[in-house]
Protein backbone atom coordinates (compact mmCIF):
# COMPACT_ATOMS: atom_id res chain seq x y z
CA UNK A 1 0.00 0.00 0.00
CA UNK A 2 1.51 3.06 -1.03
CA UNK A 3 1.52 6.25 1.58
CA UNK A 4 -0.65 6.54 4.53
CA UNK A 5 -4.09 4.85 5.31
CA UNK A 6 -7.31 6.54 3.56
CA UNK A 7 -10.93 6.29 4.43
CA UNK A 8 -14.00 7.24 3.30
CA UNK A 9 -16.00 8.48 6.62
CA UNK A 10 -19.01 10.45 4.81
CA UNK A 11 -21.52 10.59 1.49
CA UNK A 12 -24.61 12.14 0.14
CA UNK A 13 -26.01 13.17 -3.64
CA UNK A 14 -28.91 14.79 -4.63
CA UNK A 15 -31.44 12.89 -6.70
CA UNK A 16 -30.62 12.40 -10.05
CA UNK A 17 -33.15 14.11 -13.01
CA UNK A 18 -33.82 14.94 -16.32
CA UNK A 19 -33.75 18.88 -15.15
CA UNK A 20 -33.31 19.96 -11.99
CA UNK A 21 -34.27 23.53 -11.47
CA UNK A 22 -31.13 24.14 -9.08
CA UNK A 23 -28.13 25.08 -10.65
CA UNK A 24 -24.89 23.67 -10.63
CA UNK A 25 -23.82 25.18 -7.61
CA UNK A 26 -26.76 24.80 -5.59
CA UNK A 27 -26.73 20.40 -6.71
CA UNK A 28 -22.99 20.86 -5.15
CA UNK A 29 -23.75 22.59 -2.26
CA UNK A 30 -26.85 19.80 -1.07
CA UNK A 31 -24.39 16.97 -1.82
CA UNK A 32 -21.52 18.73 -0.42
CA UNK A 33 -23.39 19.36 3.06
CA UNK A 34 -25.20 15.92 3.05
CA UNK A 35 -21.61 14.50 3.21
CA UNK A 36 -20.18 16.84 5.68
CA UNK A 37 -23.49 16.27 7.79
CA UNK A 38 -23.27 12.34 7.64
CA UNK A 39 -20.06 12.35 8.69
CA UNK A 40 -21.10 15.13 11.49
CA UNK A 41 -18.18 17.44 10.38
CA UNK A 42 -17.83 20.76 9.16
CA UNK A 43 -15.95 22.62 6.71
CA UNK A 44 -13.43 24.05 8.58
CA UNK A 45 -12.22 20.60 9.52
CA UNK A 46 -11.91 20.03 5.73
CA UNK A 47 -8.20 20.99 4.49
CA UNK A 48 -8.67 20.99 0.88
CA UNK A 49 -11.14 20.17 -2.01
CA UNK A 50 -11.48 18.00 -5.10
CA UNK A 51 -13.91 19.08 -7.82
CA UNK A 52 -15.20 16.72 -10.62
CA UNK A 53 -17.02 17.88 -13.43
CA UNK A 54 -16.98 16.63 -17.07
CA UNK A 55 -17.23 19.34 -20.24
CA UNK A 56 -17.23 22.72 -20.07
CA UNK A 57 -19.83 22.66 -23.23
CA UNK A 58 -22.34 21.22 -21.02
CA UNK A 59 -23.03 24.10 -19.05
CA UNK A 60 -21.76 27.31 -21.40
CA UNK A 61 -19.46 28.06 -18.80
CA UNK A 62 -15.81 28.05 -19.46
CA UNK A 63 -13.69 27.04 -16.40
CA UNK A 64 -16.80 25.39 -14.35
CA UNK A 65 -15.45 23.96 -11.73
CA UNK A 66 -14.34 27.64 -10.21
CA UNK A 67 -17.96 28.67 -11.23
CA UNK A 68 -19.12 25.77 -8.96
CA UNK A 69 -16.63 26.18 -6.23
CA UNK A 70 -18.50 28.35 -3.99
CA UNK A 71 -21.27 25.31 -3.68
CA UNK A 72 -19.00 22.75 -3.22
CA UNK A 73 -16.98 24.37 -0.24
CA UNK A 74 -14.10 25.31 -1.56
CA UNK A 75 -14.07 28.58 -0.81
CA UNK A 76 -10.33 29.62 0.72
CA UNK A 77 -9.15 26.26 0.00
CA UNK A 78 -6.55 24.66 -1.73
CA UNK A 79 -9.11 22.83 -4.82
CA UNK A 80 -8.14 20.82 -7.93
CA UNK A 81 -10.16 19.85 -10.69
CA UNK A 82 -10.28 16.23 -11.67
CA UNK A 83 -11.95 15.84 -14.98
CA UNK A 84 -11.01 12.52 -17.49
CA UNK A 85 -14.26 12.70 -19.04
CA UNK A 86 -17.08 9.49 -18.07
CA UNK A 87 -13.83 8.72 -15.61
CA UNK A 88 -14.29 11.73 -13.85
CA UNK A 89 -16.58 10.38 -10.74
CA UNK A 90 -13.80 7.61 -10.05
CA UNK A 91 -10.61 9.82 -10.59
CA UNK A 92 -12.01 12.05 -8.44
CA UNK A 93 -11.81 9.68 -5.44
CA UNK A 94 -8.65 8.59 -6.64
CA UNK A 95 -7.26 12.12 -6.35
CA UNK A 96 -8.67 12.67 -2.59
CA UNK A 97 -6.84 9.23 -1.98
CA UNK A 98 -3.46 10.87 -3.26
CA UNK A 99 -3.94 13.99 -1.49
CA UNK A 100 -3.67 12.46 1.64
CA UNK A 101 -2.00 9.32 1.22
CA UNK A 102 0.67 11.81 0.28
CA UNK A 103 1.00 13.52 3.52
CA UNK A 104 -0.37 16.74 2.48
CA UNK A 105 -3.64 16.91 3.56
CA UNK A 106 -5.55 14.81 6.36
CA UNK A 107 -9.25 15.98 5.07
CA UNK A 108 -10.49 16.12 1.82
CA UNK A 109 -14.22 17.07 0.61
CA UNK A 110 -14.96 15.19 -2.83
CA UNK A 111 -17.53 16.27 -5.02
CA UNK A 112 -19.02 15.93 -8.42
CA UNK A 113 -21.42 17.51 -9.97
CA UNK A 114 -23.05 17.95 -13.86
CA UNK A 115 -26.01 19.59 -15.36
CA UNK A 116 -26.06 18.94 -18.45
CA UNK A 117 -29.61 19.78 -19.13
CA UNK A 118 -28.84 23.53 -19.50
CA UNK A 119 -26.97 22.34 -23.21
CA UNK A 120 -30.23 22.89 -25.95
CA UNK A 121 -31.29 21.59 -28.10
CA UNK A 122 -29.59 17.91 -26.78
CA UNK A 123 -26.53 17.63 -24.44
CA UNK A 124 -25.82 15.07 -27.62
CA UNK A 125 -24.19 18.74 -28.92
CA UNK A 126 -21.51 18.83 -26.58
CA UNK A 127 -20.19 15.81 -27.55
CA UNK A 128 -19.78 16.60 -30.94
CA UNK A 129 -16.75 17.95 -30.25
CA UNK A 130 -14.97 15.12 -29.21
CA UNK A 131 -14.18 13.64 -32.41
CA UNK A 132 -11.33 14.71 -34.60
CA UNK A 133 -12.01 18.17 -36.39
CA UNK A 134 -9.98 17.22 -39.72
CA UNK A 135 -10.64 13.26 -40.29
CA UNK A 136 -14.00 12.72 -38.62
CA UNK A 137 -16.61 15.77 -37.66
CA UNK A 138 -16.78 16.53 -41.62
CA UNK A 139 -18.56 12.97 -41.88
CA UNK A 140 -21.31 14.41 -39.10
CA UNK A 141 -20.72 11.82 -36.56
CA UNK A 142 -22.89 11.90 -33.60
CA UNK A 143 -21.47 10.21 -30.12
CA UNK A 144 -24.09 7.00 -30.50
CA UNK A 145 -21.71 6.08 -33.32
CA UNK A 146 -18.54 5.23 -31.14
CA UNK A 147 -21.02 3.15 -28.68
CA UNK A 148 -22.86 1.34 -31.72
CA UNK A 149 -19.89 0.49 -33.36
CA UNK A 150 -17.76 -0.73 -30.07
CA UNK A 151 -20.68 -2.50 -29.09
CA UNK A 152 -21.06 -4.21 -32.54
CA UNK A 153 -17.49 -5.42 -32.73
CA UNK A 154 -18.21 -6.86 -29.27
CA UNK A 155 -21.13 -8.91 -30.11
CA UNK A 156 -19.88 -9.99 -33.44
CA UNK A 157 -16.20 -10.83 -31.89
CA UNK A 158 -18.08 -13.26 -29.29
CA UNK A 159 -21.75 -13.53 -30.76
CA UNK A 160 -23.61 -12.42 -28.08
CA UNK A 161 -26.96 -11.61 -28.96
CA UNK A 162 -28.85 -7.91 -28.03
CA UNK A 163 -30.61 -10.25 -25.29
CA UNK A 164 -27.49 -10.83 -23.74
CA UNK A 165 -26.43 -7.81 -23.60
CA UNK A 166 -30.46 -6.20 -22.67
CA UNK A 167 -30.28 -8.20 -19.36
CA UNK A 168 -28.22 -5.81 -18.00
CA UNK A 169 -30.41 -2.80 -18.84
CA UNK A 170 -33.31 -5.11 -16.98
CA UNK A 171 -31.25 -5.92 -13.64
CA UNK A 172 -30.11 -2.66 -13.19
CA UNK A 173 -33.09 -0.68 -14.36
CA UNK A 174 -35.10 -2.62 -11.60
CA UNK A 175 -32.27 -2.49 -9.09
CA UNK A 176 -32.35 1.40 -9.57
CA UNK A 177 -36.32 1.14 -7.91
CA UNK A 178 -34.80 0.75 -4.85
CA UNK A 179 -32.28 3.72 -4.97
CA UNK A 180 -34.32 6.86 -3.36
CA UNK A 181 -32.07 9.05 -5.81
CA UNK A 182 -32.84 7.05 -9.01
CA UNK A 183 -34.25 8.87 -12.26
CA UNK A 184 -35.09 6.13 -14.44
CA UNK A 185 -36.20 2.47 -12.04
CA UNK A 186 -38.26 0.52 -12.86
CA UNK A 187 -39.48 -2.86 -11.16
CA UNK A 188 -41.11 -4.05 -13.89
CA UNK A 189 -38.85 -3.55 -16.66
CA UNK A 190 -38.49 -6.50 -19.26
CA UNK A 191 -36.09 -7.90 -21.54
CA UNK A 192 -38.96 -7.58 -24.38
CA UNK A 193 -39.51 -3.38 -23.50
CA UNK A 194 -35.51 -3.13 -24.28
CA UNK A 195 -35.84 -5.08 -27.52
CA UNK A 196 -39.07 -3.01 -28.60
CA UNK A 197 -37.58 0.31 -27.80
CA UNK A 198 -36.66 2.93 -30.53
CA UNK A 199 -33.70 1.88 -33.02
CA UNK A 200 -30.84 4.32 -32.24
CA UNK A 201 -27.83 3.67 -33.70
CA UNK A 202 -27.75 -0.39 -34.39
CA UNK A 203 -27.38 -2.18 -32.55
CA UNK A 204 -28.02 0.43 -29.87
CA UNK A 205 -31.72 1.01 -28.85
CA UNK A 206 -33.23 3.35 -26.58
CA UNK A 207 -33.37 1.37 -23.44
CA UNK A 208 -29.64 0.29 -24.13
CA UNK A 209 -28.87 3.66 -22.83
CA UNK A 210 -28.29 5.67 -19.65
CA UNK A 211 -30.36 9.09 -19.66
CA UNK A 212 -28.94 11.99 -19.27
CA UNK A 213 -29.35 13.80 -15.85
CA UNK A 214 -28.48 16.99 -13.06
CA UNK A 215 -27.14 15.99 -10.43
CA UNK A 216 -24.35 15.91 -8.07
CA UNK A 217 -22.33 13.26 -5.74
CA UNK A 218 -20.11 14.38 -2.30
CA UNK A 219 -17.97 11.44 -0.39
CA UNK A 220 -15.75 13.09 2.52
CA UNK A 221 -12.22 11.21 3.01
CA UNK A 222 -9.87 11.17 5.70
CA UNK A 223 -6.63 10.38 7.03
CA UNK A 224 -6.13 7.42 9.69
CA UNK A 225 -5.68 9.16 12.55
CA UNK A 226 -8.65 11.29 12.03
CA UNK A 227 -11.08 8.78 10.16
CA UNK A 228 -10.73 6.49 13.45
CA UNK A 229 -12.45 9.89 15.43
CA UNK A 230 -14.87 10.48 13.17
CA UNK A 231 -16.72 6.91 12.72
CA UNK A 232 -16.54 3.31 13.88
CA UNK A 233 -16.96 2.37 10.51
CA UNK A 234 -14.47 3.81 7.99
CA UNK A 235 -14.58 2.49 4.56
CA UNK A 236 -10.80 2.22 3.73
CA UNK A 237 -9.36 2.36 0.06
CA UNK A 238 -7.31 -0.25 -0.39
CA UNK A 239 -6.23 0.03 -4.05
CA UNK A 240 -6.56 2.70 -7.02
CA UNK A 241 -5.17 2.29 -10.63
CA UNK A 242 -5.61 4.08 -13.63
CA UNK A 243 -5.09 3.84 -17.62
CA UNK A 244 -5.20 5.98 -20.77
CA UNK A 245 -4.84 3.65 -24.13
CA UNK A 246 -4.38 5.22 -27.58
CA UNK A 247 -6.75 8.96 -28.81
CA UNK A 248 -6.36 6.48 -32.21
CA UNK A 249 -9.81 4.82 -31.36
CA UNK A 250 -10.21 3.27 -34.84
CA UNK A 251 -6.84 1.59 -34.40
CA UNK A 252 -7.61 0.05 -31.20
CA UNK A 253 -9.67 -3.49 -30.50
CA UNK A 254 -12.76 -2.30 -30.01
CA UNK A 255 -14.14 -5.69 -28.57
CA UNK A 256 -11.81 -5.06 -25.03
CA UNK A 257 -10.76 -2.64 -23.01
CA UNK A 258 -7.38 -2.75 -22.22
CA UNK A 259 -7.04 0.26 -20.64
CA UNK A 260 -9.47 -0.78 -18.11
CA UNK A 261 -7.41 -4.42 -17.25
CA UNK A 262 -3.91 -1.95 -17.08
CA UNK A 263 -6.23 0.43 -14.51
CA UNK A 264 -7.16 -3.20 -12.75
CA UNK A 265 -4.27 -4.65 -12.60
CA UNK A 266 -2.26 -2.03 -10.53
CA UNK A 267 -5.90 -1.29 -8.25
CA UNK A 268 -5.57 -5.33 -7.31
CA UNK A 269 -1.75 -5.03 -7.08
CA UNK A 270 -1.72 -1.93 -4.69
CA UNK A 271 -4.59 -4.17 -2.93
CA UNK A 272 -2.85 -7.58 -2.72
CA UNK A 273 -5.72 -9.20 -4.69
CA UNK A 274 -4.35 -12.58 -6.55
CA UNK A 275 -7.28 -13.85 -7.18
CA UNK A 276 -10.19 -10.69 -8.03
CA UNK A 277 -13.15 -13.30 -8.64
CA UNK A 278 -13.33 -14.67 -5.02
CA UNK A 279 -11.68 -11.11 -3.52
CA UNK A 280 -14.02 -8.42 -4.87
CA UNK A 281 -17.69 -8.82 -3.26
CA UNK A 282 -19.48 -6.18 -4.86
CA UNK A 283 -18.58 -4.69 -8.04
CA UNK A 284 -19.94 -1.47 -9.63
CA UNK A 285 -18.94 -1.19 -13.25
CA UNK A 286 -19.37 1.81 -15.29
CA UNK A 287 -22.62 1.33 -17.70
CA UNK A 288 -23.53 4.48 -19.52
CA UNK A 289 -24.55 1.37 -22.20
CA UNK A 290 -25.57 -1.78 -21.11
CA UNK A 291 -23.05 -3.80 -23.24
CA UNK A 292 -20.59 -1.51 -21.27
CA UNK A 293 -20.96 -3.18 -17.92
CA UNK A 294 -20.20 -6.61 -19.59
CA UNK A 295 -17.60 -4.80 -21.45
CA UNK A 296 -15.46 -3.55 -17.67
CA UNK A 297 -16.54 -6.79 -15.69
CA UNK A 298 -13.88 -8.20 -18.37
CA UNK A 299 -11.29 -5.85 -18.09
CA UNK A 300 -11.77 -6.14 -14.52
CA UNK A 301 -11.01 -9.70 -15.18
CA UNK A 302 -14.03 -10.48 -12.79
CA UNK A 303 -15.53 -12.45 -16.03
CA UNK A 304 -13.94 -14.37 -19.15
CA UNK A 305 -13.52 -12.64 -22.00
CA UNK A 306 -16.79 -12.60 -24.06
CA UNK A 307 -18.67 -14.58 -20.82
CA UNK A 308 -19.48 -11.46 -18.49
CA UNK A 309 -23.07 -11.98 -20.24
CA UNK A 310 -23.19 -15.60 -18.21
CA UNK A 311 -22.90 -13.81 -14.86
CA UNK A 312 -25.83 -11.61 -15.77
CA UNK A 313 -27.86 -14.59 -17.11
CA UNK A 314 -27.25 -17.16 -14.07
CA UNK A 315 -27.99 -14.54 -11.56
CA UNK A 316 -24.96 -14.38 -10.14
CA UNK A 317 -24.45 -10.57 -10.81
CA UNK A 318 -27.79 -10.24 -9.10
CA UNK A 319 -28.11 -8.07 -5.71
CA UNK A 320 -28.22 -11.83 -3.65
CA UNK A 321 -26.06 -13.51 -6.28
CA UNK A 322 -22.24 -14.50 -5.62
CA UNK A 323 -20.76 -11.77 -7.33
CA UNK A 324 -23.44 -8.41 -7.21
CA UNK A 325 -22.94 -5.86 -9.62
CA UNK A 326 -24.17 -2.86 -10.19
CA UNK A 327 -26.65 -3.38 -7.01
CA UNK A 328 -26.93 -0.05 -6.90
CA UNK A 329 -28.97 0.31 -10.27
CA UNK A 330 -26.21 2.31 -11.92
CA UNK A 331 -26.09 4.79 -14.43
CA UNK A 332 -28.52 2.83 -16.74
CA UNK A 333 -31.27 3.20 -13.96
CA UNK A 334 -29.94 5.96 -11.22
CA UNK A 335 -28.84 8.55 -14.10
CA UNK A 336 -25.83 9.58 -15.85
CA UNK A 337 -24.51 12.67 -14.55
CA UNK A 338 -21.56 11.80 -16.31
CA UNK A 339 -18.68 12.86 -13.36
CA UNK A 340 -21.41 12.68 -10.74
CA UNK A 341 -22.39 8.75 -11.36
CA UNK A 342 -19.18 7.67 -11.04
CA UNK A 343 -18.70 9.20 -7.85
CA UNK A 344 -22.34 7.76 -7.17
CA UNK A 345 -20.92 4.36 -7.58
CA UNK A 346 -17.98 4.91 -4.74
CA UNK A 347 -20.95 5.87 -2.94
CA UNK A 348 -22.31 3.18 -3.61
CA UNK A 349 -19.53 0.79 -1.99
CA UNK A 350 -19.18 3.44 0.86
CA UNK A 351 -22.75 2.11 1.81
CA UNK A 352 -22.66 -1.03 0.99
CA UNK A 353 -20.37 -1.55 2.92
CA UNK A 354 -21.33 0.18 6.15
CA UNK A 355 -24.81 -2.25 5.90
CA UNK A 356 -26.64 1.29 4.74
CA UNK A 357 -27.37 0.71 1.58
CA UNK A 358 -31.51 -0.36 3.05
CA UNK A 359 -33.66 -1.53 0.69
CA UNK A 360 -30.32 -2.62 -2.15
CA UNK A 361 -28.52 -4.10 0.56
CA UNK A 362 -26.51 -6.97 -0.89
CA UNK A 363 -26.35 -9.78 2.05
CA UNK A 364 -23.99 -11.57 3.83
CA UNK A 365 -22.21 -9.11 4.67
CA UNK A 366 -19.78 -7.77 2.26
CA UNK A 367 -15.86 -7.02 2.73
CA UNK A 368 -14.35 -5.60 -0.22
CA UNK A 369 -16.26 -3.85 -3.27
CA UNK A 370 -14.40 -2.22 -6.43
CA UNK A 371 -16.26 0.85 -8.40
CA UNK A 372 -14.87 1.71 -11.87
CA UNK A 373 -15.56 3.96 -14.27
CA UNK A 374 -14.39 5.16 -18.05
CA UNK A 375 -14.60 7.66 -20.70
CA UNK A 376 -12.83 10.13 -22.67
CA UNK A 377 -12.82 9.20 -25.91
CA UNK A 378 -13.57 5.64 -24.63
CA UNK A 379 -9.63 5.07 -23.54
CA UNK A 380 -9.66 6.09 -19.84
CA UNK A 381 -10.21 3.29 -16.75
CA UNK A 382 -10.37 4.63 -13.57
CA UNK A 383 -10.68 2.01 -10.21
CA UNK A 384 -10.74 2.28 -6.86
CA UNK A 385 -11.38 -0.64 -4.32
CA UNK A 386 -12.88 -0.28 -0.86
CA UNK A 387 -12.65 -2.36 2.21
CA UNK A 388 -14.24 -2.44 5.29
CA UNK B 1 -28.26 6.18 3.29
CA UNK B 2 -31.56 7.77 2.24
CA UNK B 3 -31.20 10.80 4.89
CA UNK B 4 -28.25 11.88 3.14
CA UNK B 5 -30.39 12.47 -0.58
CA UNK B 6 -31.47 16.04 -1.62
CA UNK B 7 -34.85 15.76 -3.49
CA UNK B 8 -34.22 18.27 -6.30
CA UNK B 9 -36.99 19.84 -7.46
CA UNK B 10 -37.50 17.86 -11.00
CA UNK B 11 -38.67 20.27 -14.00
CA UNK B 12 -40.80 18.97 -16.86
CA UNK B 13 -40.23 20.26 -20.50
CA UNK B 14 -43.50 21.93 -19.94
CA UNK B 15 -41.87 23.94 -17.46
CA UNK B 16 -40.04 25.12 -19.62
CA UNK B 17 -41.16 25.76 -22.72
CA UNK B 18 -44.12 27.64 -21.23
CA UNK B 19 -42.26 29.87 -19.26
CA UNK B 20 -43.44 28.38 -15.53
CA UNK B 21 -39.34 28.75 -14.29
CA UNK B 22 -37.00 31.64 -15.03
CA UNK B 23 -34.78 30.53 -17.42
CA UNK B 24 -31.59 32.46 -19.67
CA UNK B 25 -30.80 32.00 -23.10
CA UNK B 26 -27.09 32.58 -24.62
CA UNK B 27 -26.06 31.06 -27.86
CA UNK B 28 -21.98 30.61 -27.49
CA UNK B 29 -20.25 31.89 -30.76
CA UNK B 30 -16.81 30.26 -31.80
CA UNK B 31 -15.26 29.77 -34.69
CA UNK B 32 -12.37 27.43 -35.47
CA UNK B 33 -10.00 27.54 -38.01
CA UNK B 34 -7.86 24.73 -37.53
CA UNK B 35 -4.37 23.66 -38.85
CA UNK B 36 -3.99 20.41 -40.33
CA UNK B 37 -0.64 19.61 -39.35
CA UNK B 38 2.51 17.92 -40.67
CA UNK B 39 1.02 14.26 -41.16
CA UNK B 40 -2.59 14.96 -41.66
CA UNK B 41 -1.92 17.53 -44.20
CA UNK B 42 -0.07 15.67 -46.22
CA UNK B 43 -3.10 12.99 -46.24
CA UNK B 44 -5.11 15.41 -47.09
CA UNK B 45 -2.71 16.36 -50.39
CA UNK B 46 -2.42 12.78 -51.12
CA UNK B 47 -6.74 12.33 -50.43
CA UNK B 48 -6.98 15.35 -53.17
CA UNK B 49 -5.42 13.21 -55.89
CA UNK B 50 -7.34 10.14 -54.97
CA UNK B 51 -5.00 8.20 -52.82
CA UNK B 52 -4.36 6.79 -48.96
CA UNK B 53 -1.55 7.27 -47.51
CA UNK B 54 0.12 5.84 -44.38
CA UNK B 55 3.07 6.61 -41.95
CA UNK B 56 5.95 3.70 -41.04
CA UNK B 57 7.43 3.91 -37.67
CA UNK B 58 10.82 1.17 -38.86
CA UNK B 59 11.32 0.64 -34.45
CA UNK B 60 7.86 -1.41 -34.11
CA UNK B 61 7.37 -1.84 -37.88
CA UNK B 62 3.86 -0.38 -37.62
CA UNK B 63 2.50 1.04 -41.24
CA UNK B 64 -0.29 4.02 -39.63
CA UNK B 65 -3.30 5.46 -40.91
CA UNK B 66 -4.51 8.26 -39.40
CA UNK B 67 -0.39 8.90 -40.57
CA UNK B 68 1.54 10.67 -37.49
CA UNK B 69 4.70 12.20 -37.76
CA UNK B 70 5.61 10.41 -34.05
CA UNK B 71 5.41 6.90 -33.59
CA UNK B 72 2.82 7.28 -30.11
CA UNK B 73 4.04 3.75 -28.92
CA UNK B 74 8.09 4.08 -29.81
CA UNK B 75 8.17 8.00 -28.75
CA UNK B 76 10.28 8.46 -31.94
CA UNK B 77 9.55 10.02 -35.35
CA UNK B 78 7.99 8.24 -37.68
CA UNK B 79 10.23 7.47 -40.88
CA UNK B 80 8.08 7.22 -44.36
CA UNK B 81 5.30 7.44 -46.19
CA UNK B 82 3.36 4.10 -47.50
CA UNK B 83 1.22 4.31 -49.98
CA UNK B 84 -1.94 2.24 -49.73
CA UNK B 85 -4.87 1.17 -50.89
CA UNK B 86 -8.37 2.54 -51.13
CA UNK B 87 -9.59 -0.82 -49.92
CA UNK B 88 -10.37 -2.54 -47.14
CA UNK B 89 -12.17 -4.62 -44.62
CA UNK B 90 -15.22 -3.74 -42.14
CA UNK B 91 -14.05 -4.10 -38.42
CA UNK B 92 -17.03 -2.63 -37.36
CA UNK B 93 -20.60 -0.61 -38.06
CA UNK B 94 -23.73 0.95 -37.33
CA UNK B 95 -26.95 1.40 -38.45
CA UNK B 96 -27.91 4.95 -37.51
CA UNK B 97 -31.53 6.02 -37.23
CA UNK B 98 -31.35 9.33 -35.76
CA UNK B 99 -29.18 12.40 -36.07
CA UNK B 100 -27.04 14.36 -33.32
CA UNK B 101 -30.17 16.24 -31.75
CA UNK B 102 -32.43 13.05 -32.08
CA UNK B 103 -34.43 13.63 -34.91
CA UNK B 104 -35.07 10.65 -36.91
CA UNK B 105 -33.39 10.12 -40.33
CA UNK B 106 -35.26 8.92 -43.56
CA UNK B 107 -32.20 7.04 -44.56
CA UNK B 108 -30.38 5.43 -41.78
CA UNK B 109 -26.39 6.17 -41.97
CA UNK B 110 -23.50 3.31 -41.95
CA UNK B 111 -21.02 4.68 -39.94
CA UNK B 112 -17.75 1.72 -39.71
CA UNK B 113 -14.22 1.45 -38.74
CA UNK B 114 -12.48 0.19 -41.92
CA UNK B 115 -9.18 -1.55 -41.56
CA UNK B 116 -7.16 -0.04 -44.65
CA UNK B 117 -5.11 -2.30 -47.33
CA UNK B 118 -1.50 -1.70 -46.99
CA UNK B 119 -1.79 -0.63 -42.75
CA UNK B 120 -0.89 -2.71 -40.09
CA UNK B 121 -3.76 -5.53 -39.03
CA UNK B 122 -6.21 -3.27 -36.80
CA UNK B 123 -5.21 0.16 -38.61
CA UNK B 124 -8.85 1.31 -39.08
CA UNK B 125 -9.96 5.37 -40.18
CA UNK B 126 -13.97 5.85 -39.54
CA UNK B 127 -15.76 6.53 -42.76
CA UNK B 128 -19.31 5.65 -43.63
CA UNK B 129 -20.52 2.52 -46.13
CA UNK B 130 -22.45 3.34 -49.10
CA UNK B 131 -24.68 1.33 -51.69
CA UNK B 132 -25.96 -0.83 -48.86
CA UNK B 133 -29.40 -0.41 -48.51
CA UNK B 134 -31.75 2.27 -47.27
CA UNK B 135 -33.57 0.39 -44.51
CA UNK B 136 -32.26 -1.17 -41.40
CA UNK B 137 -33.19 -4.35 -42.50
CA UNK B 138 -31.95 -4.37 -45.72
CA UNK B 139 -28.59 -2.88 -44.39
CA UNK B 140 -28.16 -5.38 -41.91
CA UNK B 141 -28.96 -8.17 -44.47
CA UNK B 142 -26.08 -6.77 -46.49
CA UNK B 143 -23.24 -5.60 -44.28
CA UNK B 144 -20.99 -7.98 -42.37
CA UNK B 145 -18.49 -7.26 -40.23
CA UNK B 146 -15.13 -8.90 -42.25
CA UNK B 147 -16.97 -7.99 -45.23
CA UNK B 148 -14.28 -5.88 -48.19
CA UNK B 149 -15.08 -2.50 -48.96
CA UNK B 150 -14.06 -0.11 -51.47
CA UNK B 151 -13.52 3.69 -51.48
CA UNK B 152 -15.98 5.85 -53.64
CA UNK B 153 -14.22 8.94 -54.37
CA UNK B 154 -15.73 12.49 -55.49
CA UNK B 155 -15.21 13.17 -59.41
CA UNK B 156 -11.41 14.47 -59.22
CA UNK B 157 -12.52 18.13 -59.76
CA UNK B 158 -14.42 18.18 -56.86
CA UNK B 159 -12.06 17.16 -54.33
CA UNK B 160 -10.73 19.71 -51.86
CA UNK B 161 -8.62 17.79 -49.78
CA UNK B 162 -10.74 16.76 -47.34
CA UNK B 163 -11.85 13.21 -45.71
CA UNK B 164 -15.30 14.05 -47.36
CA UNK B 165 -13.58 13.60 -50.80
CA UNK B 166 -14.38 9.87 -50.20
CA UNK B 167 -17.94 9.58 -50.83
CA UNK B 168 -18.15 6.60 -48.70
CA UNK B 169 -16.93 2.74 -49.05
CA UNK B 170 -19.33 0.25 -51.31
CA UNK B 171 -19.06 -3.49 -51.05
CA UNK B 172 -16.32 -4.82 -53.03
CA UNK B 173 -18.46 -8.31 -53.64
CA UNK B 174 -21.53 -7.75 -55.29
Amino acid sequence: MAGRRVAIVGAGMTKFVRRALETGQELAWEAASKALESCEMTLDQIDAVVLGSAPDAFDGVHMKVEYLSPGAGAWGKPTIRGYVGGGTGVFAAIQGWYHIASGMFDTVLVVCEEKMSSCHPHPQAAFNYIFDHTLERPLGPNLLWIFALEMNAYMTKYGLTKRDIAMVAVKNKRNAADHPAAQLGDPHITVEDVLNSEVLAWPVQRLDVSPTSDGAVAIVMAAEHIARRVTNKPVWVEGVGWSLDTQYWTNRDLSYPTYVEEAARKAYAMAGIKEPRKEIHIVEPYDPFDYKELHHLEGLLLADRGKAAELIALGIANRDGDMPVTPSGGLLGVGNPIAAAGLMKVAEIFWQLRGEAGKRQVPGQPRRGLAQAWGDLMQVGTVIILGI
Amino acid sequence: MERWVYPVTSLRPEDVEQGRVCITRTPLRGEYAWDAGVAIGRFLTELKAGRLVGRRCRACGRVMIPPRMFCEQCFRPTDEWVPLADTGTVITFSVCTISWDMRRLDVPEVPAVIAIDGASPGMGIMHKLGEVGRTLEEILDRVRIGMRVQAVWKPAGEREGAITDILYFRPLER
